[in-house]
């Protein structure tokens, strides 16, 4: 038997069994999080017990273990958690704008458009190093979504949900194309792009978080005003608009949501695939299709998972994978084996 | 709208007007982009004379520069163009989806693991065994992509195929397929790296008659059994209840038509490299075209082979260091944004 949520007409008992589920979810998720957060900043190629961990964040005296929790690890574990729940996040509000399960949170053209500008600043500029490049990523991040949402919305009454998916796959596909045209031409670019392209939190200092905390914070703030407005429009547009909901006006707070978080995302880590597809399956099994508790279970979710798939990276291979295959090759197999014992939620 | 039926024994197809419109002028459009194809090269053949040639005339010197030398390169783009535009109407049927590719369901890319595993594993980063290096590139993107289609089909299969399961087990096998992919080129020598992602956008610089045989035998077998088998596709859309009261065998059905589009997808992949876009875009451009309810096959695959050409002699005309795979998305990608632009216009007024 497939169990599959249903919205709509649950008796009181059921209403009441899902808020239960819906809210001790959350609070094990939390939980989850701050315990990886404790794994993430103890382990890696040497453990720090947590007490000295503590003694470093609080009453450092400049040893190396004070340098390696300060410096390096705090710094990765912060980044790690923004990522992740902004993946999350922006993955629940990409599905539910373009109704369709295939939908990427990169699907905007968001993550080639960085990968473009990332290119761009490399290849033309000669820009070295994470510094050079991060605001060259953002910049093409927003600049590829503003023109996929335009595209989107050009000669009809605004964005629809395929409309959306196509423009954004055409353009992506696009992007691709030229960046494959000048890395091709050019060693130096193909270089920094290999690395790029897989996804890393490696290596990021608070100067990198500081950067893009900004507009990961509004985004985020933004995912979560849209979330009333996406549950009346998945009754379908034109039962919205009967409601006296403003569709476009929906739709594009949605995008600038999903840009800041992901262009956010994309610059400081590079593309982390998967995370963002697959979390809103995951957490819409737990909470159904109610976009208030998906995006929040979403971005939660995404963070947890990042951080373990980090953690797991530094203490079994020695931090030789970039966090990105890593989640990709260990989360894939049990994602399949999820899907296969119980059909997950349909948007 | 007037439709013919033509029947053949048990068989009958529905004939729209303007499918066969489409497929027609894009055939047309076809031969022609492909004969200025042909007639590139270090010594010009104007149009005329590559057809007189083709069809059997021609001078001997003509003859044989362009059977030895030139046919090879423009016949595999035509077939490869061809195969995916076939693989990606059916994936999109079936998902009922208009963004279900073969790389979103992970088969170019299980073709392509194993393909830039031969190249890089086979290259400066030491040696693979004698086996595999000598099975060559080819053969690995074919084993790889029926590989990934028979998981996809076998991990989807539960009491049945349903589309939106295996939309989801596709996103899982695809992420396995591209992150082995981009580990590999992590590791690599860049060298190596550019040559793989040479081969990921889609290349046809290196194609030969060798190349040409297995490709031509491969779809002469898939082609046919998929427009025999195209039939159900449309039932299929209603829904499985509505499916069954029509006659339609549902899991078999979907069973077939699955295979059948990892099939084409994984030769064309062996051929030529995943060529960028033409599985995503040929099939919803033949759909807006056609104006039909679900992508056509017949126009799904003319137009596949057209842009896959068109795109060559783009590339050999302005760019010729490129990969053709990075022009189909140049080219295809506005072309695609127009017509939808277009046709919402129209819905409008």
């Amino acid at each position: 038997m497939t169990v599959v949520a249903t919205a709509g007409l649950a008796g009181p008992r059921r209403r009441r069994q899902r808020r239960q589920r819906r809210v001790l979810g959350l609070v094990v998720l939390v939980v989850l999080l701050l315990a990886l957060c404790a794994a993430s900043v103890m382990f890696g190629t040497r453990t720090i017990p947590l007490g000295e961990v503590w003694t470093a964040l609080v009453r450092p005296n400049g040893t190396e273990l004070d340098i390696i929790v300060r410096s390096l690890r705090v710094p990765r574990t912060l980044i790690g958690v923004l990522a992740g729940l902004a993946l999350g996040a922006a993955g629940a509000l990409m599905q539910g704008h373009t109704r369709n399960p295939l939908a990427d949170p990169g699907l905007l053209g968001v993550t080639q458009g960085a990968a473009f500008g990332v290119v761009f600043a490399v290849v033309v500029l000669g820009a070295n190093g994470l510094y050079g490049y991060i605001w060259f990523g953002f910049a093409g991040a927003m600049i590829a979504s503003v023109a996929v949402f335009l595209l989107g919305a050009a000669g009809g009454r605004g964005a629809t949900p395929v409309t959306l998916a196509l423009a954004g796959a055409a353009v992506s596909a696009l992007l691709y194309g030229l960046i494959a045209a000048v890395v091709l031409g050019n060693d130096q670019g193909m270089e920094i792009y290999r690395f790029w392209r897989v996804g890393s939190i490696a290596g990021r200092d608070f100067a990198v978080t500081g950067q893009v905390l900004p507009f990961l914070l509004l985004g985020l703030v933004l995912a979560v005003v849209n979330t009333p407005g996406m549950n009346t429009l998945a009754l379908g547009e034109d039962v919205a608009t009967a409601l006296g909901q403003r569709v476009g006006r929906t739709r594009a707070l949605g995008v600038v949501a999903i840009t800041l978080l992901v262009g956010a995302a994309v610059a400081a880590c590079g593309p982390i695939a998967f995370l963002g597809l697959v979390v809103p399956h995951l957490a819409r099994a737990v909470t159904g299709p109610d976009y208030r508790w998906l995006v929040p279970f979403s971005a939660l979710l995404g963070a947890a998972l990042l951080l373990a798939a980090d953690v797991l990276g530094r203490v079994l291979t020695g931090d030789s994978f970039e966090v990105g295959i890593l989640l990709a090759i260990l989360g894939a197999p049990v994602f399949i084996v999820l899907v296969r014992r119980k059909g997950l939620a349909r948007i | 709208m007037t439709r013919k039926v033509v029947a053949a024994g048990p068989l009958a197809w529905t004939v729209r007007p303007r499918a066969v419109a489409v497929a027609a002028g894009a055939a047309l459009l076809l031969v022609l982009v492909a004969a200025i194809n042909i007639g590139l090269g270090s010594s010009y053949i104007a149009v005329p004379d590559v057809l007189e040639t083709l069809f059997g005339g021609g001078t001997a010197r003509e003859q044989g520069i362009i059977f030895d030398l030139r046919l090879p390169r423009t016949l595999t783009g035509i077939l490869v163009g061809a195969a995916l535009g076939l693989s990606g109407a059916l994936f999109q049927s079936l998902a009922r989806n208009p963004l279900a590719s073969p790389d979103v369901l992970g088969i170019t890319w299980g073709a392509g693991a194993a393909t830039v595993a031969v190249i890089v594993l086979g290259g400066y980063r030491g040696q693979v065994s004698g086996a595999v290096s000598a099975l060559g590139v080819p053969l690995a993107g074919l084993l790889g992509g029926i590989v990934a289609g028979v998981l996809l089909y076998a991990l989807s299969w539960r009491r049945g195929i349903d589309g939106y399961r295996m939309v989801l087990i596709g996103i899982g096998l695809s992420a396995i397929g591209y992150n082995t992919v981009y580990w590999l080129l992590t590791v690599g020598d860049v060298n190596d790296a550019a040559r793989a992602v040479t081969w990921i956008v889609g290349s046809l610089s290196e194609t030969s008659w060798d190349a040409v045989g297995p490709v031509l035998l491969a779809l002469a077998v898939l082609v046919p059994i998929a427009l025999v088998c195209g039939h159900t596709i449309g039932g299929l859309q209603f829904g499985d209840e509505t499916a069954r009261g029509l006659g339609i065998r549902v899991d078999a059905a979907r069973g077939t038509l699955l295979l059948l589009g990892a099939a084409l997808a994984a030769v064309a992949t062996s051929a030529a490299g995943p060529i960028t876009f033409v599985a995503l875009a040929t099939p919803q451009i033949a759909l807006r075209l056609t104006r039909s309810a679900q992508p056509p096959l017949v126009g799904s695959m003319v137009l596949g082979a057209l842009l896959t050409v068109s795109a060559d002699l783009v590339t050999r005309l302005l760019l010729p260091e490129l990969p053709v795979g990075v022009l189909t998305a140049i080219l295809g990608a506005p072309y695609l944004i127009f017509l939808f632009v277009r046709s919402r216009r129209e819905a409008r007024a």
